[in-house]
């Protein structure tokens, strides 16, 4: 089979690294081509020239035989390529149809857009991916699968030959996922090529074709899809194929957290986290799954005290925290890694040193002063126990890979000194050997007696990691098991609970 | 190699407020005799100090992603206070008394107002999450308003004060000197230094840079949000007091209209020296500098004998070159990171 498009000797130099070094690509037309590799691997630069966002310094592309050059994504999308980025590019004010048609205006005469035309081609696409949404909804208002299927949806009205995915999983629930695996079956069926990065393995396995392994901007290896399996592929990118983690079972009978009938009302009536209690022990690595929506996030800014509207009782060993500010409980020993690190973990402007210490500058105060060498001291300190990879403490934090921005995050809560670690989603968007720090320094937290609540939507993680994990589904538990009596259909069951009929369940266990 | 010049680019970059300031002292020593000599600069410093005061309180602002347009009436304002309490004092009608209070009391009354003010600000704005833009440009209006019905419009004169009242010395604040150099300069060193020190050195300062950088990160750090909004404000509110009070000490009369445009200039110093108008980029000290340069660009143009209408172009220009020169700073920072 011959491929559709074929890239040849690619290189890219930024000022002073090489991001991509002589890397040939294929991509097959209905198929799913897979490319995986560690963060900065070369996957987002590589991806990037393809879809005409950056130009490589070096080589040539071909599609269908003929070589090509390009130099934006516009002249891209002429040749028929189409990107879909992490970040979702949907315009919430707009309608779905808008959306779909954004500089590409269908129009009716020389001034005016047609509206109803738009429509129209709208609802035709919508209907050839199977999927119900009235284009003259307004965008923000659907659920984030949803508008993702807008974007898909975009690509497609410019006749796109080869669609480029970029983690399109990462912010999805199970279901969504499942819409989505569906959608990409109909577009293979359709002879579209798909090109797709993502950090979930499993899933790499359950849709790819064909997969191309980079590591440090090198092509190490490609190989069909049916031909490897999950070791293969973590031996590639990786180097090893240890993903193993120690984490411990036992842990005191001391109860650290106890949270009795908390509520979190909506806006509409009805509740985000609605008579939730649940006990948290010293030593414990507690999981909460549940899908999107399902109010993981809510019941753990609820115990930082971001919610000021919640009703319920939280206490830390034995003392109330309900009423305190955020900055009263992280004294007290709360402390939470949220699940968005750039708009919620991290200030990016500021320096590596300024972020570590943002949560417990408290401590280096001197007189009115900060006491810097204190302070960098610490920090330091920090940086080479997380193994935080950093050429200076003052590096901008925003010139680090994920893992390491992640790894800051953690060292932020740390510094803190906290009694409990609230965990949202840590290891969202970062490479396998980066997680695999994440879960020791988890585990080695849980050994001194920090208790620990990880929020995952990875059932492999949330399988291996806790010793016990609740299911949340619409805002209440559904049900609560401990390490081995769980299992994938237990959790996906549970968390499917409690919701409407009427929701299309596609769950792929 | 390609390393090298990268990084002298970088330093050029990064030193680019000292170099505007050095390039404009130049271009004036050479085109205005007398430019260099003690009197011209000191009288050059005294004007810098009034717009200086008023650019660390607005740089604070800006550092949180906010904006503060009320700071030219507030001089306004806090002026016509001092001067109404020195020029007429307090009737008391029961009595048929009129009450009048020394210096040091009047000039307590006008900060504690400036900084009411501000506070106002910062509780308009974090209360209700209203764009700073709108609170303070409502707040520059309601400021300036009241300014005119203060006195019906007209100025305070001679706020001289007389010894049976025991309120006099206003004057002095503007016209006094020490080792030579007049107390407002000293007033614009002292503060700087001291606001210079806190946002660098303090959590407070700290939080100012959070804050404007990413306020919901800030807010989950445990950085008290509300509070440092509100303080910022606080500080322009008190800036802007100590302005009003040096200009109408310096002109010995309050008059309403005192301050118009201030803001403009404030923000100006602000941006030339580096501070992005989005937060969290920026330093109190670039800020001074560009007040320096905008300060020494006024009094250098009106020396020359340049048209006050070219003045306000080539001020102008001047400032959107800033803006551009700071995207391409960013824009150089951010293929360094790539680069690393």
């Amino acid at each position: 089979m011959e491929p559709i498009l074929t890239a040849r000797g690619i290189k890219k130099i930024y000022p002073g690294s090489l991001a991509l070094d002589n890397v040939d690509f294929d991509v097959y037309a209905g198929r799913v081509n897979v490319l995986i590799g560690e963060n900065g691997a070369g996957k987002s630069t590589l991806m990037k020239i393809i879809a005409g966002a950056e130009t490589a310094t070096e080589g040539e592309i071909a599609i269908s035989g003929n070589a090509v050059r390009y130099s934006s994504t516009h002249e891209a999308e002429l040749h028929g390529i189409g990107i879909i980025f992490q970040e979702l590019n949907i315009f919430p004010n707009m309608t779905v149809a808008e959306n779909i048609f954004i500089a590409h205006e269908r129009m009716s005469n020389a001034f005016a857009i047609d509206h109803r035309g738009q429509n129209a081609r709208a609802s035709e696409i919508l209907g050839r991916l199977q999927q119900n949404i009235d284009p003259g909804t307004i965008a923000g208002s659907l659920r984030i699968g949803q508008q993702q299927i807008v974007e898909i949806a975009r690509a497609l009205s410019h006749d796109t030959k080869i669609l480029i995915m970029d983690e399109p999983t990462s912010a999805l629930s199970e279901q969504e996922v499942a819409v989505l695996f569906r959608v990409i079956g109909e577009l293979k069926a359709n002879g579209v090529a798909i090109i797709y990065i993502s950090h979930r393995l499993e899933e790499i396995m359950k849709i790819g074709d064909r997969v191309t392994v980079l590591r440090d901007g090198r092509l190490v290896a490609e190989s069909d899809v049916s031909d490897v399996d999950l070791p293969w592929i973590i031996r590639q990118m990786t180097g090893s194929d240890d993903f193993a983690v120690d984490a411990p079972d036992a842990h005191s009978d001391e109860i650290l957290l106890e949270v009795e009938h908390l509520s979190l009302p909506g806006w509409s009536g009805a509740y985000k986290v609605e008579d939730v209690s649940f006990k948290l022990y010293k030593g414990e690595i507690l999981g909460i799954y549940g899908l999107m929506g399902a109010g993981r996030t809510e019941l753990l800014e609820c115990l930082i005290g971001a919610c000021p509207e919640m009703k319920g009782r939280i206490s830390l060993a034995g003392v109330d925290a309900v009423g305190a500010s955020i900055e009263e409980r992280i004294r007290d020993g709360f402390s939470l890694i949220p699940e968005d690190r750039k708009n919620q973990g991290l200030v990016v402007s500021l320096p590596l040193l300024d972020n570590m210490t943002l949560s417990s500058l408290r401590k280096y105060v001197r007189l009115f002063s900060i006491a810097s060498a204190m302070e960098r001291r610490d920090v330091e300190r920090a940086v080479n126990e997380l193994g935080i990879k950093t050429p200076s403490v003052l590096a901008p934090v925003s010139s680090l890979s994920g893992g390491n921005q992640q790894k800051a995050v953690i060292g932020k809560n740390l510094l803190t000194k906290p009694r409990v670690l609230l965990m949202d989603e840590p290891t969202r968007g970062i490479d396998v050997a980066a997680k695999r720090d994440v879960f020791n320094i988890i585990t080695k937290l849980a050994q001194e007696g920090l208790g620990i609540i990880l929020v995952s939507s990875e059932l492999k993680e949330i399988l291996t990691i806790p010793s016990r994990v609740l299911v949340l589904s619409k805002g209440k538990l559904t049900g609560e098991f401990k390490r081995g009596e769980m299992t994938r259909e237990k959790l996906v069951r549970a968390s499917a609970a409690n919701i409407a009929a009427n929701v299309k369940t596609g769950v792929a266990v | 190699m390609m390393g090298k010049r990268f990084s002298v680019v970088n330093i050029l970059i990064n030193l680019r407020i000292f170099i505007a300031l050095i390039v404009v002292f130049t271009v004036f020593s050479i085109f205005v005799p007398n430019f260099r000599t003690p009197a011209t600069l000191v009288i050059l410093v005294k004007h810098v100090a009034i717009n200086a005061l008023l650019t660390i309180g607005m740089t604070y602002v800006i550092l949180t992603g906010g904006i503060d347009l009320s700071v030219g009436a507030v001089v306004g304002l806090t002026g016509m206070i001092a001067g109404g309490l020195i020029y007429e004092g307090v009737k008391i009608e029961a009595f048929g008394y009129i009450l009048y209070f020394n210096v040091w009391a009047v000039m307590a009354v006008s900060v504690v107002l400036g900084a009411l003010i501000g506070y106002v600000n910062g509780f308009l704005i974090t209360r209700f999450s209203i764009a700073p833009f709108i609170v303070t440009l409502g707040m520059m209006y309601i400021a300036r308003g009241a300014a005119l019905l203060r006195s019906g419009g007209s100025t305070f004169p001679n706020l001289t004060g007389s010894p049976e009242r025991h309120n006099t010395g206003f004057p002095l604040l503007g016209a006094g000197t020490f080792l030579g150099i007049p107390y407002s300069i000293w007033i614009m060193i002292a503060i700087s230094a001291f606001l210079i020190y806190t946002a660098r050195k303090t959590p407070f300062g700290r939080h100012v840079y959070a804050v404007g950088g990413n306020e919901t990160a800030a807010r989950l750090s445990g950085v008290n949000v509300v509070r440092v909004k509100r303080m910022v404000y606080v500080i322009s509110g008190i800036m802007s007091a100590i302005v009003g009070l040096i200009v109408s000490s310096q002109l010995v009369a309050a008059h309403p209209a005192t301050g118009e445009a201030f803001e403009m200039d404030a923000i100006a110093a602000s941006v030339l020296g580096g501070t992005s108008l989005a937060g969290g980029r920026g330093s109190i000290g670039g800020a001074i500098i560009g007040a320096f340069v905008i300060g020494i660009m006024n009094d250098g143009m009106v020396m020359m004998g340049v048209s006050s209408f070219w003045q306000r172009v080539i001020k102008g220009v001047v400032i959107i070159a800033a803006v551009i020169v700071d995207q391409f700073q960013s824009e150089v920072q951010r293929r360094a990171a790539l680069a690393a």
